[in-house]
């Protein structure tokens, strides 16, 4: 009886992955497909941040060198692509745009984004690229479904278009009705089509992915080599300890 | 065989008697032949307490003490050093492991009586370990400096606050500041990687030492001392050595296996085992959504928040956890094994388990009415199971039998009726269910039926 | 305990076979271990090449950098201190650099670096490791009259010339260390490279 206790243990547990939060139904359908494996990805999401991120947030925590090296890319092609600054291969990815001013103009420092994905999970960074819409009553003029006012301008707008949202009605147990959004629509195009888009924001998504944790991938192919001597150790001890206790019988 | 090792051996033991302790302790320490799947624990929690001190000894040698440098320092740690990484999630998978571990190795306890007479004091050794390992932890747990650190520090000192009178100024003096800062964080790394390890240790020794000189327990409760041989040696003893060191030796490689399987492909276990906001960096202005202890926190997390008066809170956490201490003195029957005991202790041991399991789970969850009134219902399963413990140990007369049901019954009510409002009838009614149905279950179903009855303890082992 | 035929052999095999797959698994689990106390990527970066501008360096002149957490100098040698190399009055310890953990192939040469002109030493004498002062000046009154320039050790009296060449009678063993470095340009260097690799 016992031992289905410490079954149940597990399999309880292990089946409370997600962490119970009301998330609207049509937004819960901006899913990541993350794959770190997949280098042309990430090289395109490396050079999405640079060109549209770097600007006010930094990865302070990862380096030009190793992440190049990670995605599949000499120190010379990171020099040519993806640094637009003074910095040397070995420095860390940090912003230029000053903390403080940033705070001024925006309202909010542009946290540091190396560990969003796994602070927040690679499906709200997904999300959140794809849910900018359009609020007069903010002053950046966008709001954001996922993230609801947001500090930040939709950077990507010129490549996704402008979205509107679609408002509902909802009453709650309570008796009070509030207007929620239901869905998002494109109301101007932006230089991507929805799929490219949609690809784009996969590709940052799955390189902040990467820079969250670069050692994703050596891990688990250690891992494997790790279990599978375990198998053998373990199997070996075993016939070890039946030799020794057939002198009990 | 050469000459020189023996030549060396002997002389060594000429001067430290280790011939002797050897065979005390290894070849010639009797152990009862009957251990099972619960005897691995303990020899496991040695090997989690090595890889903890090892590895933590590995991280220390990067890792920043100081609030502006600590966060960084982990990434460094996780980046740039090599194989930081993985020193790194041995760390926090082995801080995890190690409550699995002890969790295991306690409730083995109290399926086989481990605590009762001679042990008591093997008990009490083992409850200050548990205590200084639960410090251990929460110390550990403010060095990264992430939101979840720094917040679960906050509440947790803050506690310390509502003890009248020195309350505020003891709060002060524990985080050598107004709040939790780069004082606390120093003060903790200085404990937590010096004091309570070799704290920690001391008290492994102690306890080890306590369980050879009156010999370990079984599954079957029986003292395997009482029915010796000729020479001296139980009947149904074996020498650990060879016997036990090469089946922990199977129980190892089936431990590190699960082990690597959460370093090396789930390190952080769905945020169990690292939680998410962790990943960002403490921010004394912004409070997350959702603080939540560590898993093995939480069913003491969940008893605290049962009751909303702080001080009573922290009281009534601080009374789960100190009542453990008088298990042996609370169970007062015999018979040390489940094997032998009444069903009825068999239902009270599984109730107490679902309790710890579910407050856990509570303990996770935003605090909502129907998870409140859960947790309150099931703390007071929690307590219950050692009034009842306690009730059952001895045959009582029917009489007593219903006046503890009442009193039981009628305090749990009161309480009820103190607490309930208009919005929460409802669910105060459908609660109290839980509690009655126990007792009821509990006091009132012995007396008609032969569910108390506890089994002849055979001689031997079987 | 029921005497059973214990099969020796078997049990003599998987106990060897245990202890050994044992300790090979914990002993290349310590690799990771040892491993993480080599130079972290910080430190290899912080140990990186230093590029040097020398194009303002007058005639004479001597500037220091950190390179590894090392002094290194670079001197402009004067013509009439290339000349004072071939004075032949000071004997030295090894006159030919054949002492080749002291110098790249390049600098094994009458002055020690790639062209006569400019020099590079690491600054750290090579007895017990102060800093030597520059003293290019002739037969000042401390040093005396054979002293046609060099470098003066003042911890333990260390005598070393302009091509960092060690004198002979003195306590230090070996010839000032020539870092590995390369010039870009004309006018400037790299510490920490050698000339046939590419610079990071």
């Amino acid at each position: 009886m016992n031992k289905y206790i410490t079954a149940i243990f597990f399999i309880v547990f292990s089946s409370q992955v997600m962490t119970a939060s009301e998330t609207p139904s049509e937004l819960a359908k901006y899913v990541a497909y993350t794959n770190i494996s997949d280098q042309a990805s990430l090289q395109r999401g490396a050079k999405y941040f640079v060109n549209y991120c770097l600007g006010c947030h930094s990865l302070e925590h990862a380096s030009y060198e190793r992440t190049g090296r990670d995605i599949g890319l000499t120190n010379d092609l990171v020099e040519k692509n993806l640094i637009f600054t003074q910095n040397k291969i070995t420095d860390k990815i940090i912003s230029s745009m000053d903390q403080q001013e940033a705070e001024q103009w925006l309202l909010a420092k542009p946290p540091d984004l190396t560990l969003v994905a796994r602070a927040r999970g690679a499906d709200w960074v997904y999300s959140y690229l794809m849910t900018f819409y359009k609020d007069e009553n903010r002053p950046t003029g966008v709001n954001n479904w996922r993230y609801p006012n947001t500090a930040m301008p939709h950077v990507l707008l010129p490549l996704q278009g402008m979205q509107a949202a679609n408002f509902v009605n909802n009453t709650d147990e309570d008796g009070i009705t509030r207007k929620e959004i239901q869905s998002l629509s494109l109301i101007q195009d932006g230089s991507l089509t929805r799929q490219e888009y949609a690809i784009a924001v996969q590709d940052i998504t799955n390189f902040l992915s990467y820079t969250a944790e670069p050692m994703q991938l050596e891990r688990k192919s250690i891992g494997f080599w790790v279990l599978l001597f375990f198998i053998i150790f373990g199997l070996l001890g075993y016939f070890l300890k039946r030799e020794f206790w057939k002198d009990l019988h | 065989m050469s000459n020189k090792p023996q030549g060396l051996l002997s002389w060594i033991d000429a001067r430290f008697p280790l011939i002797k302790v050897w065979e005390e302790h290894f070849a010639k320490y009797y152990a009862p032949k009957n251990f099972n799947f619960w005897y691995f624990f303990g020899s496991l929690a040695l090997v989690v307490l090595v890889i903890q001190i090892f590895t933590g000894i590995f991280l220390t040698m990067h890792y920043k003490p100081d609030a502006n440098l600590a966060f960084a320092s982990i990434e460094y740690i996780m980046r740039d050093v090599e194989f930081g990484w993985l020193i790194r999630y041995m760390h926090s998978t082995g801080a995890s492991a190690f409550f699995i571990v002890i969790y295991l190795h306690m409730f083995r306890a109290l399926l086989y009586g481990s605590f009762k007479k001679p042990r008591e004091l093997l008990w009490l050794f083992g409850m200050v370990i548990y205590v200084a390992l639960m410090a251990e932890a929460f110390m550990g747990y403010l060095l990264p400096w992430g939101q979840m650190s720094y917040w679960g520090a906050q509440v947790i000192v803050n506690l310390f606050s509502t003890i009248p009178y020195v309350g505020e100024d003891l709060a002060i003096w524990i985080r050598g500041d107004f709040a939790v800062s780069d004082s606390t964080l120093t003060r903790f790394y200085a404990f937590h990687v010096a004091a309570v390890p070799l704290f920690l240790v001391f008290l492994v020794f102690l306890h080890i030492v306590s369980l050879h000189a009156v010999g370990s327990n079984n599954p079957d409760g029986i003292e395997i001392k009482e029915n010796k041989n000729a020479d001296g040696v139980p009947l149904d003893g074996i020498p650990f050595h060879p016997y036990y060191t090469v089946k922990d030796i199977v129980g190892l490689a089936v431990f590190l296996f699960f082990f690597s399987l959460v370093v090396f492909y789930m390190p952080e276990l769905g945020g169990y085992f690292i939680e998410h906001s962790n990943f960002i960096p403490a921010n004394p202005l912004v409070t997350p959504d959702h603080i939540a202890p560590l898993w093995y926190f939480t069913p003491f997390y969940s008893i605290l928040r049962a009751i909303p008066d702080t001080g009573g809170g922290a009281f009534a956490m601080l009374l789960s956890l100190g009542i453990l201490f008088f298990l042996p003195w609370i169970d007062q029957n015999p018979i040390k094994s489940i094997r032998y005991r009444s069903m009825l202790f068999k239902v009270n041991l599984f109730v107490f388990v679902l309790s710890f399991f579910v407050l856990g789970w509570l303990g996770m969850r935003a605090p909502v009415p129907v998870y409140s009134e859960m947790a309150l219902r099931f703390s007071e399963l929690y307590f219950l199971y050692f009034v009842i413990l306690w009730f059952l140990s001895k045959p009582r007369p029917r009489l007593i039998s219903y006046m503890y049901f009442i009193f039981l019954l009628g305090i749990i009510t009161l309480y009820d009726f103190m607490r309930v409002n208009e919005d929460t009838q409802v669910l105060v009614s459908i609660g109290w269910l839980l509690p009655f149905l126990f007792l009821a279950f509990m006091f009132l179903l012995p007396m008609f039926t032969n569910i108390n009855e506890d089994r002849i303890v055979p001689e031997r082992i079987t | 305990m029921v005497e059973k035929k214990v099969d020796k052999n078997r049990r003599k095999f998987l106990t060897n076979s245990v202890t050994f797959v044992g300790g090979a698994g914990a002993a290349i689990a310590m690799w990771p271990f040892l491993a993480s106390m080599k130079p972290s990527a910080r430190a290899r970066a912080a140990g990186g090449p230093v590029e040097v501008d020398i194009s303002k360096m007058e005639p004479g002149q001597k500037i220091d950098l950190i390179w590894r957490k090392k002094p290194i100098w670079i001197i402009r040698r004067t013509p009439e201190m290339v000349k004072s190399l071939e004075d032949n009055r000071v004997k030295f310890r090894d006159t030919n650099s054949d002492n080749e953990a002291q110098q790249p192939d390049f600098a094994k040469n009458r002055h020690r670096s790639m062209n006569s002109e400019y020099l590079v030493l690491e600054g750290i004498c090579t007895h017990l490791g102060c800093n030597p002062s520059y003293r290019p000046e002739i037969a000042p009154a401390d040093l005396g009259k054979d002293w046609s320039g060099g470098f003066f050790c003042a911890c333990h009296g260390s005598r070393f010339d302009l091509a960092g060449r060690v004198y002979r009678g003195v306590p230090a063993g070996a010839n000032l260390k020539v870092p590995p470095h390369k010039y870009l340009s004309a006018t400037r260097i790299v510490i920490g490279v050698m000339p046939d690799k590419e610079v990071a």
